[in-house]
């Protein structure tokens, strides 16, 4: 039972990796006080957005969290 | 039917233009913007990183808000991923239509919107070190015309 972070960016530095698997927890907060407490300051940030299994959340969104999901959390882009 | 592609290996922006207004003999004109990565500032190397559930998705919606919005005969949408070299080609888009203000128009739009909007995360490459890119207000401002 685990589930998938994925790190974008900038905040690809910040967790040290692009991507990483944790226990499943059941929810984005219980996820973000598992991780290490800079990271997930980063993480928390007001521009920083979410998405789950490729499905942007919106800002009141608390979804339950199941086994195999993936979290991309996406700082603001920067493109072309 | 609009082309739109994310490609991780280089692509020859002349022979894709080629192809595309080729295949449209009916259009009057063919607009099209190709960005480079640019040369200079001791940028060695340029990197675009994308999300894959979302990237690609995003740039199809995006294509068909512009064929929504301008009548036109096709639009073609190449976007690099991956690490680029200065001069190598990383953004082409060309709009065909009967009337070269579409054109021009919908071209200019798909750019500010892929510039600002799109999935996509820069970093470069100078003095051997790699360096994430802020987004700049300037690209806010041009989405911003569009009201």
């Amino acid at each position: 039972m685990a589930i998938n972070l994925v790190f974008l960016g900038r905040l690809e530095d910040a967790a040290g990796g692009g991507s990483r698997t944790i226990p499943l927890v059941p929810s984005i907060d219980a996820v973000l006080d598992g991780l290490e407490p800079g990271l997930a300051s980063a993480l928390r940030g007001p521009r920083v957005k979410l998405a789950v299994n490729g499905i942007l959340l919106q800002d009141k969104d608390a979804p339950v969290l199941k086994d195999g999901d993936e979290i991309a959390f996406l700082p603001p882009v920067s493109g072309g | 039917m609009s082309d739109v592609r994310l490609l991780a290996d280089p692509f020859d922006p002349a022979r894709e233009l080629a192809a595309f207004t080729a295949a449209r003999p009916e259009a009057g004109g063919v607009v099209s913007f190709l960005g480079q990565v640019r040369a200079g500032g001791g940028v060695e190397a340029l990197e675009l990183q994308h999300y894959g559930p979302l990237t690609l998705p995003a740039m199809q919606d995006l294509a068909g808000r512009v064929r929504g919005r301008w009548d036109l005969d096709g639009l073609l949408v190449i976007h690099r991923s991956g690490v680029m070299m200065p001069g190598d080609p990383i953004v082409l888009v060309a709009a065909a239509a009967r009337h070269r203000r579409d054109a021009f128009a919908a071209a200019d739009f798909a750019m500010d919107h892929l510039k600002s909007e799109s999935w996509f995360w820069k970093r470069e490459k100078a003095d051997g070190e790699w360096r994430w890119i802020e987004p700049r207000d300037q690209d806010f401002e041009d989405i911003a015309r569009w009201g």
